[in-house]
C-alpha cells in the first residue's frame, strides 16, 4: 500500500482513538480531575441533579425487574396472583424447571438463529445500500427518505401486511411465484415449519435494513474525502480502498449499529407473535415468556423465563461492549 | 267547558306529568349500566346486541356492548388480565366451553339466580360449566364435531354413510380415485383440522375417544393418554395424511378445510355445525348435495364421539351489579332467545326441548337427528385440569401434530406427552 493510503490508515486509527477517548476515557479523566476539593461539592450536586432520573429509572426499571425475579422464585399463578408460596429455584432447576424444558431450549435456539440470520443479512444489505447511497447524487435525499418507510411502519402493521402477502391460499407472493413458474404448488410460508422462520427473517430484514443502512451511511459520511483522494492518486484498487480505508473508519459506527440490532433482535416479539402466534417452530424467548405468563397463567414459571431472558441479554451486552472496547483499543494502539 | 273545570283538568294533567316524572326518576335511579362482551365473529355480534337490547328495553337498564378480540386466545388473555386486575369494566363475559375451569375463580355462582333454569340445558354442558360445585356460566349455544358428506358422490359410487373410521377411509379412497380418474385432479377424500392449535385437540380427542382410548386426563385426574387404543387412533389418522387428505391439512383450521369442501373438492369433512348454513347457502356449488352425520366409531368396539364446543355467558365476580348482570345472562340464555338464534343464525340451542321444536327443525333439518350427538358430546378435560388446561391441550396437539407430520411415531409422541402431562400435573395431582 502506498504512503498516502497508509497515512489514511493512520487517520483511521486516530479517528478510532478519538471515538474511544469520547466513549471510554472521558469518565476516567473526569474521575482524576474530580479528586480535588472543589470536586466533592460538584459530585454532590451532580447526584442531586441525577436523582429525579434515578428515581424514575428505579420505579420503571429496577422495581419491575426485582419483582419479576422475586416472582420467579414463587409458584404464583395468574388465576390467583396474590396467593403464592416461595419455592426457591424450583422454577429454574429440577424436574419441573425451565432448564429441563425442551420447549424453552427450542425457543432459545429459535431466537439465536433468528438473531444471527437477521442481523448478518441486515448488516450486509445495509452496508451495500449505504455504499450506494454514499455516491453524491441529487436523488440521495429523496432515496434516504424513501428508505425509511419500512422502518417507520409499526411492526404489528407490517407483520400483518406481510402475513397477508405470504398467505398460502390468496397471498400475492404465491400468486406471482406461481405465475412465473418458480413454484409448482402454493407454499405455506408462515405455516410450514421448514419455511416459517425463514419468512420471519425475511420480513425482519425488509424492516430493519433501512435502519442499518442509515446508521452506516452516517458513518460513511464522516470518512474524510482526502483519504479517498490520496488513494486515488496512488492508484489503490477499489477493494483495497474499501478494506483498508472505508471499513476501519466506519467500524465503530458499524459495530454500534450491529450491537443495537442484536439486542433488539434477541427480544423480538411482535413480528413472530403476529405472523406465527405461539407455534413451537418459530417461538422466540419473549413469545415463550408471554405464553407461560398469559396463556398458561404461570406467573412464577414465566417470570423465571423472563429473568433468564434478561440475564442472557445482559450477558451478551457486556460481552459485546467488551469486544467493542477491545476493537477500539486495538485500533488506537 | 267552564273555565274552572278546564283549570282543574289542567291541574290534573300536570299532576299526572309530575307523578310520571317521579316514577320515571325512581326507575332511572334503579337502572344501572351493564357492560357485556359479545364476540364479533360473523353474525354473533349482531345477534348478541339484538337480544341484549331487547332485555334493556324490557328492564329499563342501560347497556354497554364491548367487543373483545375475535381470536379466542386473545380474548382469553384479555379476560385474564382484566379479571386478575379485579376490573369492574365488564359485567357479562362470553366464555368458550373450555374456559370455566380457567376463569372459574373469577366468576359469580349463577345457581342462586338461575332458580333451576339450568335443568333445561344439556347436563354435560352444565357439568362442564361447574367449577367446584359452583355454576359459573350459563350455556348459550352448543357446538359438536360433525361429519359432513357429499350425498351425491356417495350415491354415485354406491357407498353408505360410514359408521366406522375404516369404512370412511375405504369410501373416501374409492370415490377419490374414481373422481380423479374422471379428470377431477383436485378431489380429496377427507378434510379436517390438522394445524397445531386447539382445533387439532378437538379432532384428536374425537379419534382417541372413538377408539375407546379415554379422555387424555380422566375425571379423577389420572393421565390415561398413553394407551394402545390411543396409539391405534393416532396411527389411523396419520395414514390419511397424503393419501385421502392433502398434506396441507397439517396447516388447516376450520375455514381452510371448509374452503376445500365448499369448492366441491372433498368427499368428507369434519367441522362444526356452522358449515351447514354456508354449504346450503345461495350460490354454493354443493348446495343440496350435502349430508351431516355423527363422526364414525373406531372399529366395532368403539363409539361415536364428538367434541363439545360452544359458548356460555358468565358474570364477573367484580361486577358492581351482579343481580342485573345475572338477569341479563338468564334472559340471553333463555329458550325464547335461543330459539330465535337457531331460526335466524343456525346456532345450536343448549336446551334439549328446542330440538323437538317444529320451526327449528324446518330451518335446520340436521338438528333433530343429532340431538343425541349434542347430548352425549365429549367435554375436553377442562374441569379436572382447571387452570392448566391450556398447557395440557398445547402438549396434546403438539403430540398429535408430531405424529401426523411423521416427526415421531404415535408410541413415541404419546410416551413423551405422558411425561409432559405428569410434569404439568405435578405427578397427576393437578394441584
Amino acid at each position: 500500500m502506498s504512503r498516502g493510503a497508509l497515512r489514511c490508515s493512520g487517520a483511521a486509527a486516530s479517528r478510532a482513538e478519538e471515538v474511544m477517548a469520547n466513549d471510554i476515557l472521558r469518565p476516567r479523566l473526569q474521575n482524576a480531575a474530580l479528586r480535588g476539593g472543589l470536586a466533592a461539592q460538584r459530585v454532590r450536586r451532580a447526584w442531586w441533579m441525577a436523582a429525579p432520573m434515578l428515581l424514575v429509572l428505579a420505579a420503571v426499571g429496577a422495581w419491575p425487574l426485582l419483582r419479576t425475579i422475586w416472582f420467579s422464585l414463587t409458584d404464583s399463578e395468574l388465576s390467583n396472583p396474590g396467593d403464592y408460596a416461595f419455592i426457591g429455584l424450583e422454577n429454574y432447576v429440577g424436574e419441573y424447571g425451565l432448564l429441563a424444558s425442551a420447549d424453552w431450549w427450542q425457543a432459545v435456539g429459535n431466537t439465536l438463529l433468528f438473531t444471527g440470520l437477521s442481523v448478518s443479512l441486515e448488516t450486509l444489505l445495509g452496508l451495500g445500500v449505504a455504499l450506494l447511497l454514499n455516491q453524491a447524487s441529487r436523488l440521495r435525499t429523496l432515496l434516504r427518505a424513501a428508505l425509511l418507510v419500512p422502518w417507520a411502519i409499526p411492526t404489528v402493521v407490517s407483520a400483518k401486511m406481510w402475513s397477508w402477502m405470504l398467505h398460502d391460499q390468496f397471498g400475492i407472493v404465491n400468486h406471482h411465484l406461481l405465475a412465473l413458474g418458480v413454484i409448482a404448488a402454493p407454499l405455506a410460508w408462515t405455516a410450514d415449519p421448514q419455511l416459517s422462520l425463514f419468512s420471519i427473517v425475511l420480513v425482519d430484514v425488509w424492516k430493519a435494513t433501512p435502519y442499518m443502512a442509515l446508521l452506516i451511511l452516517a458513518a460513511l459520511q464522516m470518512v474524510p474525502v482526502d483519504c479517498y483522494e490520496a488513494a486515488r492518486v496512488d492508484g489503490v484498487p477499489r477493494w483495497q480502498v474499501f478494506r483498508r480505508i472505508t471499513l476501519p473508519l466506519i467500524l465503530p459506527g458499524l459495530l454500534v449499529a450491529m450491537v443495537f440490532r442484536t439486542l433488539d433482535a434477541l427480544r423480538v416479539f411482535d413480528l413472530i407473535y403476529v405472523m406465527t402466534s405461539n407455534s413451537r417452530d418459530t417461538q422466540s424467548m419473549s413469545v415463550f415468556v408471554r405464553q407461560q405468563l398469559i396463556d398458561f397463567g404461570l406467573v412464577g414459571y414465566g417470570s423465571a423465563a423472563a429473568t433468564c431472558l434478561f440475564f442472557m441479554i445482559a450477558l451478551l451486552s457486556i460481552v459485546a461492549m467488551g469486544l467493542m472496547r477491545r476493537t477500539f483499543e486495538r485500533a488506537a494502539a | 267547558m267552564p273555565l274552572a273545570a278546564r283549570r282543574s283538568l289542567l291541574a290534573m294533567f300536570f299532576a299526572c306529568v309530575a307523578l310520571l316524572g317521579i316514577v320515571a326518576n325512581t326507575r332511572a335511579a334503579d337502572a344501572v349500566t351493564i357492560s357485556i362482551a359479545c364476540s364479533g365473529v360473523g353474525q354473533e355480534l349482531e345477534f348478541c346486541k339484538g337480544a341484549a337490547e331487547a332485555w334493556a328495553r324490557k328492564t329499563g337498564h342501560a347497556l354497554k356492548i364491548v367487543t373483545p378480540p375475535n381470536d379466542a386466545s386473545e380474548r382469553l388473555a384479555l379476560y385474564q388480565q382484566l379479571l386478575s386486575a379485579r376490573s369492574e369494566k365488564i359485567d357479562v363475559l362470553q366464555v368458550d366451553v373450555i374456559w370455566p375451569g380457567l376463569l372459574g375463580s373469577y366468576l359469580l355462582d349463577l345457581r342462586p339466580y338461575a332458580k333451576g333454569a339450568e335443568a333445561q340445558h344439556f347436563a354435560g354442558f352444565i357439568a362442564n360449566n361447574s367449577s367446584q360445585g359452583r355454576l359459573v356460566a350459563m350455556p348459550w349455544f352448543a357446538n359438536a364435531g360433525l361429519l359432513f358428506y357429499r350425498s351425491d358422490l356417495l350415491q354415485k359410487y354406491g357407498q353408505p354413510v360410514p359408521t366406522t373410521w375404516g369404512e370412511l377411509t375405504a369410501s373416501a379412497r374409492t370415490i377419490q380415485d374414481g373422481e380423479r380418474a374422471l379428470g377431477n385432479e383436485r378431489m380429496w377424500g377427507y378434510v379436517w383440522q390438522g394445524r397445531a392449535y386447539e382445533g387439532l385437540s378437538c379432532n384428536a380427542l374425537e379419534w382417541v375417544a372413538s377408539h375407546d382410548g379415554g379422555a387424555i386426563v380422566e375425571a379423577d385426574g389420572r393421565i390415561s393418554i398413553n394407551n394402545p387404543r390411543a396409539v391405534l387412533a393416532l396411527q389411523a389418522a396419520s395414514a390419511w395424511v397424503g393419501s385421502i387428505s392433502p398434506t396441507a391439512v397439517l396447516n388447516y383450521a376450520e375455514e381452510e378445510s371448509r374452503g376445500v369442501f365448499q369448492a366441491g373438492n372433498a368427499v368428507f369433512m369434519r367441522n362444526w355445525p356452522y358449515a351447514w348454513a354456508l354449504a346450503q347457502a345461495e350460490g354454493s356449488v354443493i348446495r343440496g348435495k350435502v349430508g351431516v352425520a355423527v363422526l364414525p366409531k373406531g372399529g366395532g368396539a368403539g363409539r361415536h364421539a364428538a367434541t363439545l364446543g360452544g359458548e356460555s355467558l358468565a358474570v364477573s365476580k367484580y361486577s358492581q351489579h351482579p343481580a342485573a348482570a345475572a338477569d341479563l345472562v338468564l334472559y340471553m340464555t333463555s329458550a325464547g332467545v335461543q330459539k330465535d338464534r337457531a331460526l335466524r343464525g343456525s346456532f345450536n340451542p343448549t336446551i334439549a326441548a328446542l330440538y323437538q321444536d317444529a320451526e327449528i327443525l324446518q330451518a335446520n333439518p340436521f338438528m333433530g337427528e343429532l340431538l343425541a350427538t349434542f347430548t352425549n358430546a365429549l367435554a375436553r378435560p377442562t374441569t379436572v385440569t382447571g387452570t392448566r388446561y391450556n398447557q395440557v391441550s398445547h402438549h396434546f396437539w403438539n403430540a398429535a401434530h408430531d405424529t401426523l407430520s411423521a416427526k415421531a411415531t404415535a408410541e413415541q409422541a404419546l410416551a413423551r406427552l405422558e411425561q409432559s402431562l405428569k410434569r404439568i400435573s405435578r405427578r397427576g395431582t393437578w394441584r
